[in-house]
């Protein structure tokens, strides 16, 4: 039996084009298999690009050779060489008449050409004509290419057919015909905006795989727009009912849950509908509440829509005993063994905790163990979560552990998401200022090159402008903190560039305000910084106008300057830079060395980076000297419109002085002369209020984070952190007051003692009273969830006692499938589906449906769903009748186990050699040992 | 929707590779390197589960499954459920293990055309087309046994034949 099974496969694979390709295609695959590097098997590949290109050109190609030679094209394509000089073949095949090699030519094409390809007018044509077909297999690839080649202005070409093809008599081709139309729609939503309604009339087609399909379309409509598909809640709530009523045909099982895609499509739907409707909401929660009860959650399946049950309470209007129940599918997740349960309720957990922020709770310690996991996707949907549920009390912890991950990964573009994430919960939720710069300063360090400038602006802005409104002191102590802190991390190596700016810019501000630092020394270790980044103009730039402002803070306070000779080469250095900038930058600070105190103190006024400057438009500073000149003879300036006579009542003066009209040369008027000023002492270095050079010394930055304070999206939020920033007494009745109202888990599940330590002292309060557990890890829960330490030690023993009741019960479980578990359902959770069977049972949803599918279809005819689901059932086992088919088939059961006993009988190695032997018959030496089996398959 | 169907080696040769919006052919070599490069760093008894937002771009997810040398691997976005694509992998591979009866690498790298028509037949332009088992092989089974009508005269080579004759 056995034998005649491998012969029977063998001729089968044969005229399949399997093993039937000639000894080249098997050769070229097995030496490609077998090539040891990279540059090997481009030179194979090469080589066969050369064979083909020179076979396709030859006249008279058999169509059988020309078919395989095609395959070969896509082949050497997937392994990423360039395949284009045969597309006009493959085009040419999806004219041939034999189904074999047009449906050849349709993958080919379908891999090969993108939908604006010059080609695929060559194909519309084809694709029209095959849609006309009368053999239902042209039709569908023909249904096939058209969801790839069909491009907007090529879909009114082949529409009608499609719609037409909406009622073809093969279920297989209605469902293609509603995914075709469906593409469409993704592409070009105006060109089928007109048959919209064809996907609900397709919604009461008598397949169920029709009926399926069309559930993807109706998903995409009705996210697109919710209010026009209300009406439909009440027959989809009715399918559903169906569904886990086990009215499809048994084909549709898998694993024993009955048509568990269409469920999950199903809910995804009724997400969509019951967000923010009380009424839909309302329909759909009986039947929500019986799939908790139904679903299987031995088997993966049965817990994806178990997943789908949750995330859809999530998003409809909160049921207290649907949360509850969604609750206890989630503690079932979190405590499986699996990491992909694990994961989704993690997942869950997100979701349901915006609607009720306390159950996260009694799952601290999954939670906690999540976080602990080697797995990387389970660690990040963990930190997904908790930066969900940071507030004030918890943000340290959280913080915190997101740097060491940040610190320990290597994906930048994950880097990048996390450390944004750090900024926005660190600026968010600070509860001190010397925190926050050091968590600021932890992410510079680690992830410098990956956050946003604006990040680094902001933060320079608030060492600037200090936390406090008057609180000088503590301002200061802020500064020198950073400015301390900056000092050590200075001399580490490979520092980020925007890190070194910051640094630089700070130092330069406040290096030397307190009076704990020297000049020298601070004027040191920036022209280290200039020396080691040497490559770096940017940061090379802030160091230079740091140096300036120390040595300008140094001359303003009457001390003597002794330039360091790093810093003087420095200069001399930069004086003869490439950049421009640095030049400026070099000649500034040397101009500035030479200035007296006064002129020094004018140009660069002491901590003044955040006072705003007044733009002198009328230059009246001016207007001393031009007194001078008058007096000593000159013309006073006349305007060009006084000098021609055009008195014109233009609002000429109110425009902009600079701006120049660019057809004649004209310039502004100056003011008529004042009363003398007397004039300064060095004129030309009075600031003048244009300064466009450096854009980093004090006015110009001032003036752009004053614009950025409008614009950027990262920014601070001020007006929540007054309260607590800069004030040590945290604990403060009005501090205290908003803090406890923040944390919304100490409300009513707790006594008051909870609320009160919840954000005074989280740690201290806790008391290990299980040792089993790592106190370590209850001090990181108490921390992060801040919970009363009692509720929190009962939780616990009652979910370990959970878990070893788990251990026994559900181990044996999951190995045989064929097993029924019954689903057992909590025996105090899940009594809402009978009160509220009840209460509906008066009105019958099948009857609703009835009326729906009435106005809805005008064919008629078909009305009830389930009772021609019952009549295709009979059809589709007496339709399937294929030989090695029904040998499979008839283990509806549970498949797997059918899988099982065939790996354990034995025949399966003895295959796989025979197999092998095969191949090594035709020349071909396997690259493996042994073409490894799947061994593992559900097992 | 389905963005990529991949299945792969465990040394990273491509063994099908499906990308349901178009992409240029070194775009297509590049994801595919830099999925195995994730893969292959993942641990043994993890989660099947990855967010890949860095390769195709926002929202992407992907779920893989390691059978023996070979991963199978789904791409998608966030409107389709993690575990049921990993039950959607099951059923490809059930499928495919009834029609190659004990599917391996090998089926899957010479049968490359009837690898397509099987993958056709569960995703169809992104989205899950069948999930039956059964009702897919029916389809298959459906072509094949045309394509062989209209085959079996004209197109097999007379050296398989002999072959085959022994």
């Amino acid at each position: 039996m056995e034998q005649l099974k491998t012969i029977g496969r063998e001729l089968a694979m044969g005229s399949q084009g399997g093993f039937g390709q000639s000894k080249e295609f098997l050769d070229l695959v097995k030496s490609i298999g077998e090539a040891r590097s990279k540059a090997e098997e481009d030179r194979i590949v090469l080589s066969e690009i050369d064979i083909l290109k020179r076979r396709l050109l030859e006249p008279d190609v058999p169509k059988r050779k020309m078919k395989e030679y095609i395959i070969r094209l896509v082949y050497i394509e997937m392994l990423g060489h360039d395949a284009s000089f045969g597309y006009i073949h493959a085009v040419k095949m999806t004219h041939d008449d034999n189904l074999l090699l047009k449906r050849t030519g349709y993958l080919a094409v379908t891999l090969f050409l993108n939908e604006d390809h010059d080609l695929i007018i060559l194909i519309v044509n084809t694709i029209q004509k095959d849609l006309r077909s009368d053999n239902y297999l042209v039709v569908c690839a023909a249904l096939n290419a058209i969801c790839r080649l069909i491009n907007e202005e090529t879909i009114p070409a082949v529409l009608p057919q499609v719609v037409e093809l909406l009622n073809h008599q093969k279920e297989a081709v209605r469902k293609k015909a509603i995914m075709a139309l469906h593409r469409f729609h993704r592409k070009s939503p105006s060109s089928v905006s007109h048959l919209i309604s064809n996907f609900r009339k397709r919604l009461c087609d008598n397949d169920p795989g029709v009926m399926g399909a069309t559930l993807c379309p109706l998903f995409d409509l009705i996210s697109e727009d919710v209010n026009s598909y209300k009406d439909l809640v009440s027959s989809f709530v009715s399918i559903l009912k169906q569904v886990t009523e086990r009215r499809l045909p048994k084909s549709y099982d898998y694993h024993s849950m009955p048509a568990p895609f269409i469920q999950i499509k199903l809910l995804k739907i009724l997400a969509l509908l019951g967000s923010g409707d009380k009424n839909a909401s309302e329909i759909m929660s009986m039947v929500l509440g019986d799939l908790f009860r139904k679903c299987d959650s031995s088997t993966n399946i049965g817990n994806a829509i178990l997943y789908e049950c949750i995330r859809c309470i999530s998003c409809i209007l909160p049921n207290p005993k649907l949360l509850e129940a969604a609750a206890d599918a989630i503690s079932k997740f979190l405590k499986s063994d699996s990491h992909n349960l694990k994961y989704m309720g993690i997942d869950g957990l997100g979701r349901l905790i915006k609607i009720s922020p306390d159950i996260a709770e009694q799952h601290q310690l999954a939670v906690i163990d999540c976080l602990e996991d080697p797995d990387d996707t389970l660690k990040r949907k963990t930190f997904e979560l908790l930066y969900k549920m940071t507030k004030s009390s918890n943000v340290e912890v959280i913080v915190d552990r997101m740097i060491d991950y940040m610190i320990s990964i290597n994906d930048n573009h994950y880097k990048t998401e996390i450390a944004s994430r750090c900024v926005e919960l660190a600026e968010q939720f600070a509860p001190s200022n010397q925190w926050f710069i050091q968590i600021m300063n932890k992410v510079f360090e680690h992830a410098g090159d990956l956050v946003n400038i604006k990040v680094a602006h902001n933060l320079m802005r608030l060492i600037a402008e200090g936390f406090g409104e008057d609180d000088d002191d503590a301002d200061s102590k802020l500064r020198l903190s950073a400015v301390e802190s900056y000092l050590q991390l200075i001399s580490e190596p490979k520092l980020p560039s925007l890190f070194l700016q910051v640094i630089s810019w700070v130092l330069g501000e406040y290096g030397t305000a307190d009076g704990k630092y020297s000049a020298s020394y601070i004027s040191g270790k920036l022209c280290d910084v200039a020396d080691a980044y040497s490559s770096d103009e940017t940061v090379k730039g802030y160091a230079v106008s740091a140096l300036m402002k120390i040595y300008a803070f140094e001359i303003a306070s009457g001390r003597k300057v002794d330039v360091l000779p790093e810093c003087q080469s420095l200069i001399e250095e930069l004086l003869a830079s490439h950049s421009t900038d640095l030049q400026q930058r070099a000649y500034e600070l040397q101009a500035l060395l030479a200035l007296d105190a006064r002129a020094v103190e004018t140009i660069i006024p002491l901590d003044a980076s955040c006072e705003d400057i007044e733009v002198d438009k009328e230059l009246s500073f001016l207007n001393g000297y031009i007194q001078q000149a008058i007096e000593s003879g000159s013309q006073p300036y006349i305007s060009e419109r006084e000098r021609l006579g055009m008195f014109e009542t233009t609002d000429y003066h109110s425009q902009d002085h600079h701006e120049v009209p660019s057809h004649a040369l004209r310039f502004e008027a100056y003011e008529l002369p004042k009363p003398s000023v007397p004039p300064q002492a060095s004129t030309e270095l009075v600031p003048v209020p244009e300064p466009s050079y450096y854009s980093e010394s004090h006015q110009p930055i001032s003036t752009s984070l004053v614009s950025e304070r409008e614009s950027s999206e990262i920014k601070l939020r001020l007006d929540g952190v007054k309260q607590k920033w800069g004030r040590p007494s945290y604990q403060s009745t009005t501090s205290a007051s908003s803090t406890t109202q923040q944390a919304p888990n100490g409300t009513t599940s707790h006594s008051d003692a909870g609320v009160g330590s919840s954000s005074s002292k989280p740690r201290s309060s806790y008391e290990p009273k299980k040792p089993e557990i790592d106190p370590e890890k209850q001090r990181l829960a108490a921390s992060l969830f801040g919970g009363s330490s009692s509720s929190r030690t009962d939780k616990k023993s009652s979910s370990s006692g959970h878990k070893s009741a788990k251990g026994t019960v559900n181990k044996p479980a999951t190995i045989p499938k064929e097993i029924p578990t019954p689903v057992q359902p909590p025996p105090d959770l899940l009594d809402l589906g009978e009160p509220t069977a009840t209460t509906i049972s008066t009105m019958d949803p099948f009857k609703e449906l009835e009326g729906l599918m009435d106005s809805s279809s005008q064919d008629g005819g078909s009305t009830d769903v389930m009772g021609l689901y019952s009549d295709t059932a009979p059809v589709a086992t007496t339709t399937s009748v294929d030989s090695l088919l029904s040998e499979l088939s008839d283990s509806s059961k549970g498949n797997s186990h059918t899988y099982q006993s065939q790996t354990s009988k034995g025949p399966n190695t003895k295959e796989a050699l025979e197999k092998d032997a095969l191949v090594r018959q035709m020349g071909v030496n396997p690259t493996s040992q042994n073409p490894t089996l799947f061994k593992d398959l559900l097992g | 929707m389905i963005k990529a169907v991949m299945m792969m080696n465990t040394q990273g040769k491509p063994r099908l590779a499906k990308f349901y919006d178009y992409m240029p052919v070194e775009k297509q070599q590049e994801l595919i390197r830099g999925v195995f490069s994730v893969l292959s760093s993942r641990p043994e008894n993890v989660s099947n589960f990855l967010e890949i937002d860095s390769l195709f771009g926002v929202d992407s997810r992907l779920v893989y499954k390691h059978y023996a040398t070979l991963y199978f691997v789904l791409v998608f976005d966030g409107s389709e459920n993690e575990l049921a694509m990993l039950d959607l992998i099951q059923v490809l591979v059930e499928t495919l293990d009834k029609c190659f009866s004990n599917v391996c690498e090998l089926d899957i790298v010479f049968n490359y055309s009837k690898m397509h028509a099987v993958l056709d037949e569960i995703v169809f332009g992104g989205q899950v087309l069948e999930t039956s088992s059964a009702e897919v092989m029916k389809a298959v089974e459906e072509i094949s046994k045309l394509e062989a009508a209209s085959n079996s005269i004209s197109l097999v080579p007379k050296s398989v034949s002999g072959w085959r004759g022994r």
